[in-house]
């Protein structure tokens, strides 16, 4: 491999366009992120209501997003979504960066099936007595959630839902395949400009790496400030 | 038959066992109790080296075990251990699980071991189970079909690490009943238990421990009605009177 | 979308077999049953190295396993796709990038279930296996390894179903697997992108819902077969994280 050419990565073109799809990427992520998650805890609240057509939804929510791959979602709500819609606000969609949008929709709903399965976990790992006691003194379903069972859940959830969230900011990299500007796609056009990838590659590599220690690192501080506390 | 000379373990900062010298002989049948965390575990598992000690010696039929270069699979081999969550294999029958280590480690044939197996579970009263699976026996089923396991080697020691004590009352009995007729015919055997109506009636001696030390050492007649040492006096009456106020 | 379904669904399925490569759904589930296969002995030697005490093995296998899980599945594939022709000195073809990812990123997923599978394992039957006079070497493959393995069965279905999922990566890349073969027929149909979208979801839902039902139910009858808990054995609840493809 001949010798990387870091200036490659330091100033001019390469550098704003490469820099550019982090900045859409980190976009995407933390958009994504913010979004799937209350997503996640209602569509985890219905699988466990007490009431079987909520349950069925939230399941069937999870099970229908889940078994499809993304790439085949985002295909869907670019090309196949705006088709529902009337011509004219199709056509100013399109006009418009729909791409963004309709990735940043995927993903989200991809991603909060996902957390939705971890905060089910969580809550399913407090014993089962736990919200018994809590009825039993009077609470309703939704209060003996909030206060007795959520909390103790949540601390358990915190390193799945971490895991989930690196494996959303590395998801992002998929919404190149409807044309959004983020790190592959830029990485992608600098090969193809430059002929020379391992610059432009090797930064993209950084950036995924660089997120997902960052997420880790998060994870060990709050376990470590917040243990999880069982009988 | 075992022999501790001035036993020391420590887990980090906390002294587990603290100067332990005793003498076991064989065919002696010796009961080990205590309070929680007095190492009386701790001790047991020293013996076939599931844990090391960090200074002193402990001899078994003569030869000192915890130094290097003895042949530990054959040492472990030579004595059987009961564990008190059973830990039989679930993946094998109740006849396999006897079988594997004769087989394995004392490269009988598979038909020998066959017919030693079927001899010992009948001796546990289980032969009838012995294509069964572990998943299928009750907890009572489980412990004897362990002690068979570890007597399949015809170990001439046998430890018993709280062997009822994850065993409903109703199921602690048919355990004992097979732990007394090992005694009585002649096993050297060592007991951890909160079993006292076992160490009254089989014991040859009570080793009473507390935070690591060996505090009273007696015949059950002895220990029960006369203990000497105050910790094993509150101990039994703990045991005895368990909605006592306390002094 | 039912003529749809009618004029299309051979194209659908195997591409354009037998006048050009094989393609479609039979393509993707071919890649991935592949990737799958290949990287079981890979995962199976990462896993235990992972559980050695062999510092020497279990340090570098702990890093890589970090690095392939923290940069995009896609990543990789542009990696490979761009450098293995360097390295090999042949030109790659999409099939065998996407197979050479797949096989890396389910060895290192393989290696973990493999490592959960052994961690599983309750100690008490390491301690047994030795306390009886086993070896090392002995009480891991009579004992614990088959359990081990028995325990991984539904996780493996499910890394089959993660597998099946990544192999519309290709699409970036031009392989004719199922999600390429979609677009195609929609860039011949142009009027009914719903429809053609939809129907490509819903085959991939058939196929993976089936699957990790499948898998549910092996482990549903995994737990009928293990040992009840001894009564009065002490325990706090253990959560487990249901892990995301």
């Amino acid at each position: 491999m001949p010798g990387l050419d870091l200036q490659l990565l330091l100033h001019g073109q390469y550098h704003d366009w490469l820099l550019a799809g982090l900045l859409v990427a980190l976009k995407l992520g933390m958009l994504t992120i913010a979004c799937a998650l209350p997503l996640a805890i209602v569509i985890a609240l219905m699988r466990l209501s007490p009431w079987w057509p909520l349950r069925w939804l939230g399941s069937a929510y999870v099970e229908l997003i889940r078994n499809v791959p993304l790439v085949a979602h985002l295909l869907f709500w670019y090309f196949g979504a705006p088709e529902l819609l009337p011509d004219a606000v199709k056509e100013r969609l399109y006009a418009g960066s729909y791409e963004f949008v309709a990735a940043a929709i995927g993903l989200t709903l991809y991603g909060a099936a996902f957390m939705a399965e971890n905060i089910r976990s969580g809550i399913r790992a407090i014993p089962a007595v736990q919200f018994e006691a809590a009825r039993a003194l009077g609470l309703g379903f939704l209060p003996a959630m909030r206060r007795v069972v959520l909390p103790q859940a949540l601390r358990v959830t915190v390193p799945p839902l971490l895991s989930q969230a690196v494996i959303m900011w590395n998801d992002t990299s998929i919404a190149t395949v409807i044309g959004v500007g983020e790190i592959m796609y830029q990485a992608a056009r600098v090969e193809s400009s430059a002929f020379r990838s391992p610059e432009a590659f090797g930064f993209a590599s950084a950036c995924y790496l660089a997120g997902s220690l960052a997420l880790t690192a998060v994870a060990a501080w709050i376990h470590r400030r917040w243990p999880v506390r069982t009988l | 038959m075992i022999q501790f000379d001035k036993v020391n373990k420590w887990y980090g900062d906390y002294h587990a066992l603290v100067d332990i010298d005793e003498t076991i002989a064989k065919g002696e049948v010796v009961v080990v109790c205590g309070p929680s965390g007095s190492g009386k575990s701790t001790l047991i598992r020293t013996i076939n080296r599931l844990e090391a000690i960090d200074s002193g010696t402990i001899a078994f039929e003569g030869e000192d075990i915890h130094r290097r270069g003895v042949d530990l699979n054959r040492l472990r081999s030579r004595i059987g251990f009961v564990f008190q969550q059973f830990n039989l294999f679930p993946h094998l029958t109740v006849l396999q699980n006897c079988t594997l280590a004769p087989i394995e480690v004392g490269g009988a044939r598979p038909a020998q071991a066959h017919e030693k197996a079927m001899a010992l579970l009948d001796r546990v009263g289980l032969a009838h189970k012995a294509n069964a699976w572990p998943a299928e026996l009750s907890g009572g089923q489980q412990q004897r079909v362990a002690i068979a396991r570890a007597l399949a080697m015809a170990p001439p020691l046998m430890l018993f690490d709280e062997p009822t004590s994850a065993l409903d009352p109703e199921m602690v009995g048919e355990v004992l009943l097979v732990m007394q007729g090992l005694a009585r015919d002649g096993m050297t055997i060592v007991v951890v238990t909160h079993e006292m109506g076992f160490a009254r009636d089989v014991a040859h001696r009570v080793l009473f421990m507390d935070q690591g030390r060996i505090l009273e050492r007696a015949e059950p007649h002895e220990f029960f009605n006369h203990p000497q040492h105050p910790r094993a006096r509150q101990f039994l009456a703990d045991i005895r009177t368990p909605f006592a106020r306390p002094a | 979308m039912i003529d749809l379904i009618q004029t299309y669904w051979v194209y659908f399925l195997i591409g354009q077999y037998p006048q050009g490569p094989l393609g479609g759904v039979v393509l993707t589930v071919l890649l991935a049953a592949l990737a799958l296969l290949l990287a079981m002995p890979i995962g199976l030697a990462l896993g235990l190295a992972r559980v050695s005490p062999v510092a020497a093995l279990r340090r570098p296998v702990t890093v890589l396993v970090y690095l392939v899980r923290g940069i995009p599945l896609l990543l990789m594939v542009f990696w490979i796709y761009f450098y293995l022709p360097t390295v090999t000195g042949h030109k790659t073809d999409q099939f065998t990038t996407m197979l050479v990812a797949l096989v890396v990123f389910d060895g290192v997923y393989l290696a973990e279930i493999v490592r959960a599978g052994i961690q599983g394992v309750p100690k008490g039957q390491y301690e047994a296996a030795r306390a009886l006079g086993l070896s090392h070497a002995r009480a891991m493959r009579r004992v614990i390894l088959p359990q081990a393995l028995r325990s991984m069965l539904p996780s493996l279905v499910n890394q089959f179903v993660s597998t099946i999922k990544a192999t519309s990566l290709g699409y970036i890349i031009g392989l004719t697997e199922a999600s390429f073969i979609a677009s195609q027929i929609n860039s011949q149909v142009l009027v009914h992108p719903t429809a053609v979208y939809l129907v490509l979801s819903l085959m991939y839902f058939l196929l993976c819902f089936c699957l990790s039902r499948f898998a549910f139910w092996l482990e549903r009858r995994q737990a009928r077969r293990d040992l009840p808990r001894p009564a009065r054995s002490p325990g706090s609840p253990t959560a487990s994280a249901a892990s995301s493809a």
